[in-house]
C-alpha cells in the first residue's frame, strides 16, 4: 500500500533537523581535503613524497570521508527501506512466475531491509505463501550481495562506475542462480517442517509518519555505522600502509589478470570472511592500485558478502545439505564467471 | 500479569530486544512474564518475516527491529489497561 506523503507539524521539525544536518555534512565533506592535507603535511610536517607522508594523508583523508559517506548513504537507503517491508515484498512477489519473478525478487533484494539473522523466517514466509523456490533464492542472494555498506565503500573508494558494475553483476548473479535453482526442482530438499506449517497470509503492517521514518533511518545509521566503523578504520589503516609502502605492480603476478587461479582463490577466501566486508574493501582498493585486477577484487567482494558461512549455518535449519551445496555451488560458479568476465573485458 | 514473547532464535538483535524489554518492565514496575520463543515453527505462528518479533499478550507489536523504550512502555501500558478493563 502506498500512503500519500502527508507532512504534519512534528514532521516539519524532523525534516528541518535533517536539512540542518545535511548542511553541516556538506560543509564537513567539502572541507575534508584541504584540512587533512594541512594536517598531514603542515601540522605534522610530513614530507609530501615520503612513504609515511603518503600513508598518513591517505588515512587521514579516507577515514572521515568514508564515515561521512557511509552515514549519509545509509540514512538515505534506510529512508527508502521504510517503504519496503519484507511483508510488502512478499505481497509483490506473490503469484509471479519464474523469470520475471526472479528479476523482481533480485531488485527488491536491494531495497528490502534484510539481515541474514532473519533469513529463516523470511525463507519460510516466502515459500509457504507460494513464492517459487527459485524466486525466493533470487531474493536471498541479492539481498546480502548488494549490501549497502559494500556499495557505499565501493563508491567512495573506486567511484560510481565500479559500484554500478558491482550492483549490476550482483543482480545478474542473483537472477541466474535463482533461475537455475528453480529449474532443478529442489523442493524436496527443503526441510519437511517448512511445508507442514500453516500457510500464512497478510501479517504485520505498520503505518509510518515521516517522523517515524526519519527516526528509524537515524537509528539504523547509528546501528550500522556503530557496527562497522572500527573495521573501516582498521581496513583503511592497512590500506594506507599498502598505499604508501608496497611498490607499484608488486601484486600483478599473484592477483593480476595473468594469474588464472586468482579468481577462484578469491571466492574461496571470501566464504569464511563475513562481517569484515567493511574492512576488506579499503584493503582491496589499495591492492588494486598495486596491480591486483578488478575482476578478482569484485569476485572476492561478492563472495565475502554473498556466500557467508554463518548464513549457511542459519539456512541449514530449513534447507537440506544437498540444497545448501547447490546454493553455494551455483552462486560460487556465477561469481567466478563474473570475475573472469571483468578481467577479460576491462 | 502481562505475557511478553520475544520471537527469534538467538540473533544479536533478539538479545538486545530482550534486554530493552526487561529494562522497561523493571522501570515501570510492570508485572509480566517474559518468554523467549526460538523454535521456528512456533515463531512462524505469529506470521513474521523478520526477527526479532515482540508479542505482548499474543498481539504482535513489532518485527525486524528494536522499538524505542518509549514505544515499548506505551504498549505495556495499553496492554495492562486492556487487561484490567
Amino acid at each position: 500500500m502506498v500512503h500519500p506523503v502527508k507532512l504534519h507539524r512534528s514532521d516539519g521539525f524532523a525534516v528541518l533537523k535533517v536539512a540542518i544536518v545535511a548542511v553541516v555534512w556538506w560543509v564537513a565533506h567539502s572541507a575534508l581535503q584541504p584540512v587533512t592535507e594541512w594536517l598531514a603535511y603542515d601540522l605534522i610536517g610530513l614530507a609530501r613524497n615520503s612513504h609515511l607522508g603518503q600513508s598518513m594523508a591517505f588515512f587521514l583523508y579516507d577515514v572521515p570521508k568514508i564515515l561521512l559517506l557511509l552515514s549519509a548513504m545509509i540514512f538515505l537507503i534506510s529512508i527508502v527501506r521504510t517503504f519496503f517491508s519484507p511483508e510488502r515484498t512478499r505481497a509483490l512477489l506473490g503469484g509471479r512466475r519464474q523469470g520475471i519473478g526472479n528479476v523482481l525478487a533480485a531488485m527488491l533484494g536491494i531495497v528490502t531491509p534484510f539481515c541474514s539473522c532473519s533469513a529463516v523466517p523470511l525463507f519460510i514466509g516466502f515459500v509457504e505463501s507460494g513464492i517459487p523456490l527459485g524466486v525466493t533464492f533470487s531474493f536471498l542472494i541479492a539481498a546480502p550481495v548488494i549490501n549497502e555498506v559494500a556499495v557505499v565503500l565501493l563508491y567512495g573508494l573506486f567511484g560510481w562506475r565500479i559500484a554500478g558494475l558491482y550492483i549490476a553483476s550482483g543482480l545478474t548473479i542473483a537472477i541466474v542462480a535463482g533461475v537455475i535453482i528453480g529449474r532443478l526442482h529442489m523442493e524436496r530438499y527443503v526441510e519437511d517442517f517448512v511445508w507442514q506449517l500453516p500457510a500464512a497470509q497478510g501479517g504485520f503492517e505498520e503505518h509510518l509518519a515521516w517522523t517515524d521514518r526519519i527516526s528509524r533511518a537515524w537509528q539504523s545509521v547509528k546501528d550500522i555505522v556503530g557496527k562497522v566503523w572500527l573495521y573501516v578504520i582498521a581496513g583503511i589503516a592497512v590500506g594506507a600502509v599498502i598505499h604508501g609502502y608496497v611498490p607499484e605492480s608488486a601484486l600483478a603476478g599473484i592477483m593480476g589478470k595473468q594469474a588464472w587461479w586468482s579468481v577462484p582463490a578469491a571466492v574461496l577466501l571470501g566464504i569464511p570472511l563475513y562481517s569484515n566486508a567493511a574492512g576488506v574493501i579499503p584493503i582491496v582498493s589499495a591492492l588494486m592500485e598495486k596491480g591486483a585486477s578488478l575482476g578478482t577484487v569484485l569476485a572476492f567482494m561478492m563472495s565475502v558478502v554473498g556466500l557467508s558461512l554463518p548464513e549457511m549455518i542459519i539456512l541449514r535449519r530449513v534447507l537440506k545439505p544437498q540444497l545448501i551445496a547447490v546454493f553455494i555451488g551455483t552462486v560460487g560458479v556465477a561469481i567466478i564467471i563474473t570475475g573472469y568476465l571483468f578481467n577479460l573485458v576491462l | 500479569m502481562l505475557n511478553i514473547k520475544i520471537l527469534g532464535s538467538g540473533c544479536a538483535n533478539c538479545k538486545r530486544l530482550e534486554a530493552v524489554v526487561r529494562k522497561v518492565v523493571a522501570e515501570k514496575g510492570t508485572e509480566a512474564e517474559i518468554e523467549k520463543v526460538t523454535d521456528y515453527a512456533e515463531v512462524m505462528k505469529y506470521r513474521i518475516l523478520s526477527t526479532p518479533g515482540l508479542v505482548i499478550d499474543e498481539k504482535l507489536m513489532s518485527a525486524g527491529r528494536i522499538p524505542s523504550e518509549t514505544d515499548i512502555a506505551r504498549w505495556l501500558a495499553q496492554a495492562s489497561a486492556q487487561q484490567s478493563a
